[in-house]
């Protein structure tokens, strides 16, 4: 039973995954001109002369001068033999680019999302108990600020601050000092203390997020007459929510997985550009500002194939967990 | 009454209903309290339960005003945007006093002068604490069009006579920042309804059909939605908006990212469409319009929606923040609305690096109100959300 219902999510992925890779191509290949064309422009408003016969035989290379379906099929079967292309601006090949930053973003995404549990949790629960209280409405009004407030704007404030009351340079993961020098204790110690500002920054719209549905969730669930045939018979309240509407409430956290995947690979864009972070997150913004389509392209679709899988994750995660969905045969959507 | 003949078994029922009159009160009698309650239609309902929560009435009226506000920006707005005044770059703010040397004068500000400072180039403004320059109201200054259509010069606010009024500093072209904030929530604002509109209407439609039909006209919309949901926003709306070729008018630029901002969005509205259509598809009151010979677009349109459209409007105001956010994330990367079009994000998109958080921290005003009209939109949205479920 679990097993075909496995598989018939896998099956679902492949046309799922067609479309994305044809929506990204065409996305991508929408803005009038293409790279060589930019450069080729910059390259004159510099005053410096453009080689026409180079940029004719680069553009001859890479198959610019064939129709986009074509093009389109040599990205795609680039993709599933591993290959994704290679980046002009940088010239070296997307995966090579990506994989430095990639380890960087995993980290400060990781914490993120550390962050936002530690945090959302027992804000979310204590809002949830006691419904309509003043800490009830304070917590929920800090974790709306934290939805309102611009992200750029909170990165400036605290970059300021930082470097004000803690001394910590401005911008960048780790201190000047330390740059291309090799792993060191004290190079980890910087990195810490650098690493709060983003992970607080980029936590902090997700926080409020999970607040509200964590909140959300448990009032339905404590409504129910399950729980209130379980304080009936005597059990004490804390008991009686952590046995059952607690774990209810948690699926969400389950399908959220999905969405968590993605980001922890994109990072915050704008942020990381404000903190000049050296993430994946400006490095997709500043390729697809320069037409670096194969850049753009593969990493977009590596993004898509994340967040396809990240569903994937949490569908088979809740059809285990919960026997309700599993017998309907069905995902929760 | 004589029933026409029937169709074809293959073709619709002819759509038909009764005209007779039918008086409810006549089968049963209710006390006024009954009466009160039980006849209201629902958006009474939905006021009563809607009033109790303070928070969100308070919201509500903060948006009323801030779209007042805009709507009249040029009444309001002391100076008009473009007004350029390079005596006074980067000016720090004026304050409005109301007493000079302990005696009441009605709202005034004092004059500053600039000077610039040899050492480190940086113009300095000090300020003329002897001679207070009081406000005018109701007075003649800057020309504009209202609307862009009608011609005036009338402000509530001016300037003194030979003197400034820069209550917010001024940017760094010398333009008030206070007016600018004003004019700027203009596009601001109305790029949030603008794009929610959008994303409604396609959320609409697209929910509906895969609500309506289900099986597999459903199981493709469902795919779509969750291709969309699977690309990341913020590159997304940056390949997007590059589309856009740079010959094109402000104007037009303007309606192109709101169509962006609004093509991203709409997927959350589908979901709640659908979801509820699913629902409501299996009722009596549809199947009856079914029988009667209703078409489906009649049947979505007429029976279906409005009987959730409350739900629809609170899950819409909840989007309208997403977006306003969205066109300033967009501006501030400098990829959404171009000079000389003023929104908030165009006006933050100066306060980019963390000098201007130290020498002109003035021009971070415009997050003031950014972020109280996404405060307010999230409560409103909640306050409707609540008052809109009848199970609480």
């Amino acid at each position: 039973m679990l097993l075909k219902y496995i598989f018939k999510r896998i099956l679902v992925m492949i046309p799922t995954l067609f479309v994305t890779s044809v929506l990204i191509f065409s996305v991508i290949n929408l803005p009038e001109g293409d790279y060589f064309e930019t450069m080729v422009a910059e390259m004159q408003a510099q005053g410096e002369k453009a080689d026409m016969s180079r940029v004719e035989f680069l553009k001859k290379e890479y198959g610019f001068d064939k129709p986009p379906a074509e093009r389109y099929f040599w990205w795609v079967t680039g993709l599933l033999r591993g290959d994704m292309g290679y980046s002009f601006e940088y010239q070296l090949p997307v995966r090579d680019i990506v994989g430095d930053r990639l380890l960087l973003t995993m980290v400060v995404s990781f914490f993120t999302i550390i962050f936002t549990w530690i945090v959302a949790f027992p804000i979310g629960i204590y809002s949830a108990t006691h419904q309509y209280s003043w800490g009830d409405y304070g917590l929920t009004f800090i974790g709306l600020l934290g939805l309102a407030v611009p992200h750029f704007l909170l990165a400036l404030i605290f970059l300021y601050f930082a470097n004000v009351w803690f001394g910590t340079s401005i911008g960048g993961l780790v201190d000047p000092q330390y740059l291309n020098q090799p792993m060191s204790w004290a190079k980890f110690k910087s990195v810490l203390e650098h690493l709060w500002i983003p992970v607080i920054i980029i936590g902090a719209g997700g926080t409020a997020g999970m607040i509200r549905k964590l909140r959300a969730n448990l009032l339905d669930e404590l409504q129910k007459q399950y729980y209130v045939t379980a304080r009936a018979k005597g059990l004490p309240p804390g008991k009686a929510l952590r046995k059952y509407p607690l774990r209810m409430a948690l699926n969400f956290f389950i399908s959220d997985i999905g969405d968590i995947l993605p980001s922890i690979v994109s990072g915050a864009e704008i942020v990381a550009i404000v903190l000049s972070l050296q993430t994946t997150g400006p490095l997709l913004i500043r390729a697809l500002q320069s037409q670096d389509m194969y850049l753009a392209g593969s990493f977009l679709m590596f993004l898509s194939f994340l967040t396809v899988i990240g569903v994937l994750i949490s569908d088979i995660a809740l059809a285990i967990l919960d026997p309700r969905i599993r017998l309907q045969g069905t995902a929760t959507k | 009454m004589t029933t026409p003949p029937a169709p074809p078994p293959s073709e619709p029922l002819p759509h038909r209903w009764s005209t007779a009159p039918f008086e409810p009160y006549a089968v049963e009698k209710m006390s006024p309290e009954q009466e009160r309650v039980y006849l209201a239609p629902q958006w009474k309902l939905m006021w009563w339960k809607f009033r109790k929560h303070k928070l969100a009435v308070i919201s509500g009226i903060v948006i009323l005003l801030m779209y007042l506000s805009v709507a009249i920006c040029e009444f309001l707005a002391p100076y008009h945007y473009t007004t350029r005044n390079t005596d006074f770059i980067r000016a720090p703010r004026q304050e409005l006093h109301l007493f000079h040397e302990g005696s009441f004068v009605g709202p005034f500000v004092y004059p500053y002068t600039q000077r610039l400072n040899m050492e480190n180039l940086k113009r300095e403004y000090d300020i003329d604490s002897s001679k207070p320059q009081k406000l005018r109201f109701f007075c003649r200054a800057d020309s504009y069009e209202f609307w862009g259509l009608v011609p005036g010069n009338l402000h509530l606010v001016c300037p003194p006579e030979g003197g400034t009024l820069y209550l917010l500093g001024t940017d760094r072209l010398g333009r008030d920042m206070l007016s600018r904030i004003f004019y700027g929530g203009r596009i601001s604002l109305t790029i949030g309804l603008l794009g929610v509109s959008v994303s409604f209407v396609l959320g609409i439609i697209i929910g509906g059909i895969a609500g309506y039909y289900g099986g597999k006209v459903d199981l493709i919309v469902q795919r779509v939605i969750e291709i969309v949901q699977s690309l990341p926003h913020i590159p997304l709306w940056l390949a997007l908006g590059a589309i856009m070729p740079p010959s094109w008018s402000p104007l037009l630029v303007y309606f192109g990212i709101t169509v962006i901002l609004g093509l991203m969005d709409w997927t959350g509205l589908a979901r709640a469409v659908r979801s509820k259509l699913l629902a409501l598809r299996e009722e009596d009151y549809v199947v009856a319009a079914q029988l009667m010979g209703a078409k489906p677009a009649r049947i979505i349109g007429l029976h279906l929606v409005p009987g959730f459209m409350s739900h629809l409007i609170a899950a819409a105001t909840i989007t309208i923040p997403k977006t306003i956010l969205g066109e300033t994330a967009l501006s501030f990367l400098g990829l959404g609305l171009r000079p000389p079009i003023t929104s908030w994000g165009v006006m933050l998109n100066e306060a980019q690096n963390i000098n201007v958080v130290v020498l002109y921290p003035w021009l971070l005003y415009p997050c003031i109100p950014v972020i109280v009209i996404i405060l307010a939109f999230n409560f409103l949205g909640d306050g409707l959300r609540d008052a809109a479920d009848p199970y609480r």
